[in-house]
């Protein structure tokens, strides 16, 4: 519960998927080892019907991850406090286990663009993010995730490097991190760095989630890889090797696996929360 | 090279715009196509929002047209507002003046009952108006207020769009006539449907709905329509819990 | 119509719909779901890397843009037009007033 006692470690250290409204039935019937859900704030925001009811259901079941996709935390413009209130208005009455939000931009003066667009990481953009940052934990009362991005590209202007920017963003806003090693392993490529590095220097103390999904390959115009992440496959095998890495050295955390486009059935889902489920059993 | 979200923005829509200076790929070099990424999540993504809001559009123009009007559509009326399900509100008053498809004159009120529809998705849950409310003394009944279920929803239309929708949604389904139909959209539980409303039926339910009475609001139907069907209408909105029972029940 | 014959009317009409629902309760419990799946538009995973949506300008001059794959609509046909003329794909609006 998020009301009382302000701390991002109330989901279990256990497999959870992405929910989706197609493995509704079977998802309850049959969780095999998922033991939370986690759903995107901004389909949850409407008055009523099947998805509030969906919603209210599953609560009773599961442990529930909101996760939010529009908030625009890294947005160079004020935080939209309709936005704030109605994120409030679900985290009072469904009272999560967690939410997450990312290190993004997507709204710009009054246009919402709907990707996770990136930020430079500079001086000027760590003291926006950490004033967004310190109102939505005020707004919620409860401290929030931040999660790392995948990025396609690079500022020339940045100063910090990824991992020390999240980790200024923690001394200085109390939050903790969504840590997605599939975005680590996409960015890695995709700007030439070492994904081994990065997890080396991510300040693991802080991590109170992790996702993993499934990515596309594609090149640039140079025949450079260029991954894509498309949350529309299995995840593959050097995501999985990265994410045992990772919980050695971080202990047990709640592992998210994410599946948004060409959705599949309720078992080959399950079946990647099993995977999920083994590489967590050797660090319990 | 500082790069301002208002110049990442401007580029991200206008793909005749160039990469903005200061974004590079891991090797120092130009981004080039890695900004092209965005520019396709951008439109793919709102592309996408757009087919699932207008399924009946969407199978009355084909995935190709349909991809293009909503390329055009997207760079013209981006969101504004983070959620999705509100997304494309402004698509019917936009196809009345797109000129390439000006010769589906119906597309626009398709439009209106597909976003109809998703708006009674999304509506608040409140009680069905039980019939036996209605079992009362005359003039009781006469007086009475009644309240359109929140997800209630009339899209009054000058082509057949009942049967378009009908054509595009049942197997079998006739030919669309070549009259003017309304359409009442109502959610018994949590699935909203299309039902034809009589003639008189949209403003007999639209008089309920703005406060007048239970007479009052037949006296303005058979004002305009002389031959309106009270009992079929009724009917109709009883059976499809059009209506609901307690208007002022909005804590 | 005098007060009283609208209420005898109202009553009639009332009288006749409740016993419209007892007669076709059954048929409106089977009636089909719309079956809509709206809950999930909003998402936070990139779109495929290989379309070029977001690339391409858009031209929308004259005959080639339209109708490239028609979908459904080429079913509808149209009535004759005033002059006789049908047109495959259309369908003439209809000059019915709408009640004010």
């Amino acid at each position: 519960m998020l009301d009382n006692s302000p701390r991002f470690d109330h989901l279990p250290a256990a497999p959870g998927v992405g929910y989706k409204p197609q493995h509704f039935d079977e998802l309850r019937a049959e969780p095999g080892p998922v033991a939370w859900l986690e759903i995107h704030a901004e389909n949850y925001m409407g008055d009523g019907g099947r998805p509030i009811a969906q919603l209210r259901a599953l609560s009773e079941q599961f442990a529930v991850s909101v996760h939010g996709v529009g908030l625009s935390i890294g947005g160079e413009g004020p935080l939209d406090p309709a936005h704030l209130a109605r994120l409030k208005h679900l985290v009072g009455w469904l009272q999560p286990a967690s939410f997450s939000e990312h290190l993004a931009w997507s709204t710009h003066g009054a246009e919402f663009l709907n990707d996770l667009l990136p930020l430079p990481y500079t001086d000027e953009t760590l003291a926006r993010v950490a004033d967004h940052i310190d109102q939505v934990q005020s707004t919620l009362g409860c401290q929030m995730l931040l999660e790392n991005p995948s990025s396609y590209l690079a500022f020339a202007e940045s100063t910090w490097s990824e991992t020390d920017f999240l980790s200024e963003l923690v001394r200085r806003t109390g939050c903790g991190l969504l840590l997605d090693v599939n975005n680590v392993f996409v960015s890695a490529t995709n700007l030439g760095l070492s994904a081994r590095d990065y997890i080396d220097a991510f300040p693991l103390h802080a991590v109170g989630e992790i996702h993993v999904g499934g990515h596309d390959e594609e090149t640039d115009e140079h025949g450079t890889p260029l991954l894509i992440d498309s949350h529309g496959a299995p995840v593959v095998d050097p995501v999985w090797s990265l994410l045992e890495i990772t919980l050695a050295k971080s202990g047990p955390r709640p592992i998210l696996v994410e599946w948004d486009t060409d959705v599949p059935d309720w078992p080959t889902l399950r079946s990647e929360a099993d995977r999920a489920a083994k590489a967590l059993s050797p660090v319990r | 090279m500082i790069v301002t979200q208002t110049r990442f923005r401007g580029a991200l829509l206008d793909p005749t715009q160039a990469v903005p200076e200061g974004l590079l790929d891991g090797a120092d070099q130009p981004a080039g196509r890695r900004f092209a990424v965005y520019r396709n999540n951008v439109v793919v993504s709102l592309t996408e929002a757009l087919q699932v809001a207008f399924p009946l559009v969407y199978k009355l123009l084909g995935a190709q047209t349909f991809a293009r009007l909503a390329g055009i559509y997207v760079r013209a009326h981006p969101p504004s507002s983070p959620l999705m399900m509100h997304y494309g509100a402004a698509l019917p008053g936009f196809l009345e003046t797109f000129e390439p498809l000006a010769h589906l004159g119906y597309l626009a009120d398709c439009a209106r009952l597909d976003l109809a529809l998703r708006a009674a998705y999304h509506a608040a849950d409140a009680p069905a108006l039980a019939p036996e409310r209605l079992q009362c003394a005359p003039e009781a009944l006469v007086g009475m207020s009644l309240a359109l279920h929140p997800a209630t929803r009339i899209v009054r239309s000058r082509w057949p769009l009942y049967d378009i929708w009908r054509l595009n949604n049942e197997a079998d389904a006739p030919k669309p006539r070549a009259v003017a139909q309304d359409v009442l959209i109502t959610r018994p539980e949590f699935d909203p449907s299309p039902h034809l409303l009589p003639e008189g039926g949209a403003l007999w339910l639209e008089s309920l709905a703005s406060g007048q009475t239970f007479g009052a609001a037949h006296d303005t139907a058979l004002a305009a329509v002389p031959d309106f069907d009270l009992a079929q209408a009724l009917t109709l909105a009883l059976q499809t819990s059009a209506l609901t029972d307690d208007k002022t029940k909005d804590d | 119509m005098s007060n009283t014959m609208k209420t005898v009317a109202i009553v009639g009409a009332v009288a006749a719909a409740m016993t419209a629902q007892v007669t076709t309760a059954q048929a409106a419990a089977k009636e089909k779901c719309y079956g809509i799946s709206l809950a999930g538009a909003n998402d936070c995973a990139a779109g495929p890397g290989t379309t070029c949506a977001g690339t391409s300008t858009v031209d929308y001059q004259g005959n080639a843009w339209t109708l490239v794959d028609a979908g459904t609509c080429t079913e509808i046909e149209l009535p004759a037009m005033a002059d006789g003329t049908p047109r495959q794909g259309s369908l003439e609006e209809l000059d019915r007033d709408l009640p004010a």
